[in-house]
């Protein structure tokens, strides 16, 4: 089914030429996708229940084309892990999600990316980006909760929108908290300084404070990249927790990651989607030699 | 040839050399600031007295005090951080957070920088064809604070810009990704976090504002002044008045350059215990600026 990429072809062509020749010759004039793959989206297996669907999105910083024809989807309340090496667009594609790019100037979007069940487009001009951050969450790659209280740092969420009720909003952190397994050990001091935590906790209020405002996404953007291996263990834990509770949508660099707790994995190399399929399969059975080469650790 | 140690030990005597230059140049200017301060605690100090600082200004150098002026610089010092914190913190706010990056904030930001140099003489200029002559605001303790809210106005915002630099870019985005929209991102957070920074900004502008004579006295600051502008709190509703803006006023360092002027030697000693009044005030407010810099640093560490 799944049709090689013209750059894989030259690779089978010739076997045994070092991958530092394939990356050269992978320019930007030559994606995988401009060379005629066909869009990903008719390759993969059918997702019966779609949360958010990209069309031919692309983004832009100024002149320079980051991501280009994407027409991917993404299960609802389940793990999505998108790969690739630095520089691929991975973390430009999340934060397209919840139009982070806004801030700052240069930025154009193309395309569709749309959020079911009510189908709006995200990227849309006359879309608002607050509206948009009000229903999607993110976690950044270095833990960054506000100079506050632990308390207030989950609590600010809610206050945005417009939540005034104090047993309501109590109740809240705390669950929230508890979802992001960080209330037994800062139930005794929620008005203790948030910088007091340890990076692994801080990460997981991060956490806590994106779950506290009943996200219908969930963004990660390498957020165990910061983290000692225990601290990243427990933030795994905690994201297969939310699995079947909320689409989750994860950056990572680190493979190992992607394959334990991924349902889907999505490939990016130089802006385009080169393979989207069942994390399985990805990593047992790519469909495309880049792919193969990538979690190999033949580049990247 | 000459040998190797030869050679190192005429290094090493440039090395010396320019070490004692060094301690040379900076002791100059060491040496003039005591000086200065020891000339003038010693013609002064021994006038600030009670008396000095509960009288008003005299015929007879013996008699004459401060009061009017510590008064007057008090009032104008309120008056002038209550016009230039807020104005300053809002422009340096959308200058840092809201300007688009083009040509026109350039512009913008150079000009500002410039207004800093500024002499401080042009503002009083400034102020009497403003606020004087134009408004009708006479010279008064209101004309006064405006003036000198004008003159510290540009250290108030780039001290504010430069608060808000430090902060970030990852909270700006937590609070965004929340859902937060620019006014409450800088409510919530950029401004508490900045305060410091900011609070650090409008002393150092005020104990700039506090020795200054020169624009005071382009507006017409009155130097011999026996009474106190009228009382903010009054017995009748509604119990707060604002006519003392509206007073003649006079300024320590006008007071000073008064007596500094005068013949009789006896006033020298005067405008010398001023002196020291004056620069004990300065020096309390950097004091302060510094130590409020201090507890900040301490609170948050990015």
């Amino acid at each position: 089914m799944v049709t090689h990429c013209t750059l894989a072809d030259a690779q089978d062509s010739a076997p045994s030429r070092p991958i530092t020749n394939l990356l050269r010759r992978a320019t930007p004039t030559m994606t995988p996708h401009e060379v005629g793959a066909d869009p990903v989206t008719d390759q993969i297996p059918a997702i019966a229940d779609i949360k958010v669907q990209l069309r031919n999105f692309g983004f832009a910083y100024g002149s320079n084309q980051v991501l280009k024809d994407l027409n991917v989807a993404f299960e609802n309340k389940k793990v999505t892990a998108l790969i690739g090496p630095s520089g691929c667009g991975k973390t430009t594609l999340l934060r397209s999600f919840n139009r982070m790019h806004d801030l700052y100037p240069g930025n154009r979007y193309t395309g569709e990316i749309l959020l079911l069940p009510d189908r709006i487009n995200l990227v849309a001009p006359d879309v608002s980006p607050t509206e948009m951050r009000m229903r999607l969450s993110m976690v950044f790659q270095k833990p960054n909760p506000f100079p506050k209280s632990i308390f207030e740092n989950v609590a600010f969420g809610l206050r945005m929108r417009g939540v005034r009720d104090k047993a309501r909003i109590r109740e809240k952190v705390e669950q929230s908290l508890r979802d992001a397994a960080l209330w037994d050990e800062t139930k005794d001091r929620l008005h203790k300084p948030a910088y007091d935590l340890s990076g692994g906790q801080q990460q997981r209020l991060c956490i806590a404070r994106a779950l506290a405002v009943d996200p219908e996404i969930v963004l990660f953007d390498e957020p165990t990249s910061a983290l000692d291996p225990t601290a990243t263990l427990r933030i795994e834990e905690l994201i297969d927790s939310l699995r079947n509770r909320v689409t989750i949508i994860i950056v990572t660099h680190n493979m190992q990651q992607a394959q334990r707790i991924a349902d889907w994995t999505g490939f990016l190399y130089l802006g385009s989607m080169v393979e989207f399929d069942r994390t399985e399969k990805v990593f047992t059975n790519p469909g495309n030699k880049l792919t193969e080469q990538y979690i190999t650790g033949r580049f990247g | 040839m000459r040998s190797i140690q030869e050679i190192v030990a005429r290094r090493r005597r440039q090395d010396r050399w320019f070490a004692v230059l060094g301690v040379f140049c900076t002791s100059i200017g060491i040496i003039t600031l005591i000086a200065l301060l020891a000339n003038l605690l010693i013609d002064g100090l021994g006038h600030l007295d009670w008396q000095f600082l509960t009288s008003f200004a005299s015929r007879r150098a013996s008699s004459a005090g401060v009061l009017a002026a510590v008064v007057g610089s008090l009032l104008v010092m309120l008056v002038t951080a209550c016009v230039a914190a807020p104005l300053g913190i809002a422009a340096g706010v959308w200058l840092e957070e809201y300007a688009p990056k083009n040509r026109v904030a350039t512009i913008l930001e150079v000009n500002i920088a410039n207004l800093a140099g500024v002499p401080s003489v042009i503002y009083g200029l400034m102020a009497l064809s403003v606020f004087v002559y134009a408004f009708g605001f006479g010279h008064s303790i209101l004309t006064a604070a405006l003036t000198l809210a004008v003159l510290i106005l540009p250290i108030v915002i780039v001290a504010t810009r430069e608060a808000l630099r430090t902060i970030p870019r990852t909270i700006r985005e937590a609070s965004y990704a929340l859902g937060a929209t620019k006014w409450e991102t800088v409510w919530h957070h950029l401004l508490p976090y900045s305060l410091g920074g900011i609070a650090t900004g409008v002393i150092i502008g005020l104990s700039r504002a506090i020795g200054e004579t020169a624009p005071l006295v382009t507006i017409g600051a009155l130097a011999f002044i026996a009474f106190l502008p009228d009382p903010p709190v009054t017995g009748e509703f509604p119990f707060v008045s604002f006519s003392w803006l509206g007073s003649d006023f006079t300024v320590l360092p006008i007071q000073m350059f008064n007596w500094v002027s005068r013949p009789d030697p006896a006033f020298h000693h005067n405008a010398a215990a001023t002196g020291v009044l004056l620069i004990a005030i300065t020096l309390g407010m950097n004091a302060i600026a510094i130590f409020v810099r201090y507890r900040m640093r301490k609170a948050i560490q990015w």
